[in-house]
């Protein structure tokens, strides 16, 4: 227990003084990279712009107000596209992440040093690359449109997907495969009976997870043009129509919301 | 266990269906296929236009072979360490805003009018995709790294500041009640009962945050936030495919060095 001798007195301290000082050079070090990277984006901003943005931001309530409530039959078909684009996105995404998470786990990939560093890689590639950027891609690749945005969550998500359900192929419980090898079961037969039941449960919950999150990102890939909500978004900015903003600003609340909704019911009912 | 009785003595042994219910299953099934069917109906897609990108995305991935790091050397290396910057401020201020908030939408520590405001404070700032928040920061900031930089704030709020709240109202009460009985103020029962029980998990958190805002803060770009992304923009407008590809590249390093390195400290920390 660390303790100052002041004269006679013994006085508790929380740290004694080798760890008080690397905590507080720690502190300080991280302190001046947060001031040199400050100053570094403030040579960059132009401050009138920020002082006026309060002013701004009142102007820019102020004209949202009331939201384009008639300009709602315009945006069904947006709010369809956005949902297709997440949906058929996050299925194309799971019937390819299945195959690659067993190629990625370490108990059922077929060779640990030729095919898993590639399923790996896929993986990893996949998730470190933004749907929005995705969308950049295919957009620029195959034309704007919803296609694109399907095809960018798709892959954004094969690496979430694949990772979340290879890890938990690696924690399934290897007696009941013993079991079904114990009964002369060849190996694919092993796969449908020791381990698909297993990792379905898991394999459900992470799907609705990421559509949850897919419709969340569905609402803004057309601002790249890749379909969906994001495009009128855009087209009401450039066009200056803030009453269209807000409209649209709620209905991608609600959206979100209820998907939350929806998946958050979906996976109380498989866990 | 599914067992199939025929008249004769002869028994079958069939595997039990994921879901029990065959009115559930076979609902399921239908329901997805009617919805496949008219998803893929209602689907505007221009074929010949996807037809004439496959040249050219067949072009998009032979520029990977090899990627051009040299001609754009210096945009590219303007927009990633942009990126870093941005990565770094909107962490720390968005983690140093989120304190007092997630202080104040903790159960078990304030009074309910401050719970309910910074609740209100938390979703508001969760709901919404950062890169919306950037679209609005750029029109109200102007374009460049502070518009970013407020977006990526935001979005570390709403995060981090939900998950130290919920992380108070799970620590142990005892504790707590300990360090009150000594007599300790407000901000002294905070810094030795609160503070100790919840940092370690925080500090894995705000690495973790770290890590998100670096992939964001290359998609920010796109709407005029700064960093990276206005370059990658940039260099696809232009179809520059090898810059592209370097850009990309070198993302994909950067987040995979990150998550090392966060996933390295959580374990040190925990």
């Amino acid at each position: 227990m660390p303790v100052a001798q002041t004269g006679s007195d013994r006085i508790w301290k929380r740290r004694d003084r080798r760890t008080q000082l690397t905590v507080w050079a720690v502190q300080l070090s991280c302190l001046m990279v947060f001031v040199y990277c400050w100053s570094l984006v403030s040579d960059k901003t132009i401050w009138e712009f920020v002082y006026d943005a309060p002013h701004q931001a009142g102007d820019m309530a102020s004209r949202m107000v009331p939201p384009a409530w008639d300009y709602m039959d315009q945006l069904w078909v947006a709010i369809w596209d956005t949902i297709n684009i997440a949906t058929l996105g996050t299925m194309m995404a799971v019937v390819l992440a299945f195959p690659i998470a067993f190629l990625a786990a370490r108990n059922t990939t077929p060779s640990v040093v030729f095919v898993r560093p590639i399923a790996l890689f896929i993986i990893v590639s996949s998730r470190s690359i933004n749907s929005l950027l995705w969308a950049l891609m295919l957009v620029t690749i195959i034309g704007p449109g919803v296609l694109a945005g399907v095809l960018a969550i798709g892959f954004r998500s094969i690496g979430f997907c694949a990772k979340l359900l290879y890890e938990a192929i690696e924690e399934i419980d290897t007696t009941q495969v013993e079991a079904v090898t114990a009964t002369g079961a060849s190996g694919p037969q092993v796969l449908h009976y020791g381990i698909v039941p297993q990792i379905l449960p898991a394999f459900a919950g992470i799907s609705v997870f990421r559509w949850d999150i897919n419709i969340r990102e569905s609402t803004v890939l057309g601002l790249v043009g890749a379909g969906g909500i994001g495009l009128q978004l855009n087209a009401s900015i450039n066009n200056v129509a803030w009453t269209q903003v807000s409209l649209i600003l709620l209905v991608i609340l609600g959206t979100v919301i209820v998907s939350e909704w929806v998946s958050a019911k979906v996976r109380h009912a498989i866990i | 266990m599914g067992t199939n009785m025929n008249t004769s003595v002869h028994r079958t042994w069939k595997k039990p269906p994921f879901i029990q219910s065959p009115l559930l299953r076979w609902g399921l099934v239908v329901g997805a296929a009617i919805y496949i069917a008219l998803a893929f109906g209602t689907m505007d897609v221009n074929w010949s236009r996807v037809a004439d990108g496959i040249p050219r995305g067949q072009r998009f991935v032979s520029a990977f072979f090899p990627p051009d790091f040299v001609s754009r050397a210096g945009d590219i290396l303007d927009g990633i360490l942009e990126s870093l910057w941005i990565t770094i401020i909107s962490t720390v201020a968005g983690i140093a805003i989120s304190i007092p908030v997630g202080l104040g939408a903790a159960r078990n520590l304030s009074p309910r009018p401050v719970y309910l405001a910074s609740r209100a404070v938390l979703a508001i700032s969760r709901t919404f995709p950062e890169i919306i928040i950037a679209l609005f920061a750029v029109k109200l900031f102007g374009f460049g790294p502070f518009a970013g930089f407020i977006a990526l704030s935001i979005g570390t709020l709403g995060f981090y500041g939900k998950l130290l709240a919920e992380d108070i109202e799970d620590m142990d009460p005892s504790q707590a009640e300990a360090v009150k009985a000594t007599g300790a103020g407000w901000f002294q029962w905070l810094n030795y009962a609160v503070q100790p029980q919840v940092m370690p998990r925080m500090i894995g958190l705000g690495m973790y945050r770290l890590d998100i805002n670096f992939r964001e803060s290359a998609v920010v770009g796109i709407v005029g936030g700064g960093g990276i992304g206005a370059t990658l923009l940039t260099s696809f407008d232009r179809y520059e495919f090898d810059s592209a590809a370097a850009i990309l590249l070198i993302i994909i390093g950067i987040v995979m060095a990150v998550e090392y390195s966060s996933s390295y400290i959580r374990k040190w920390v925990q």
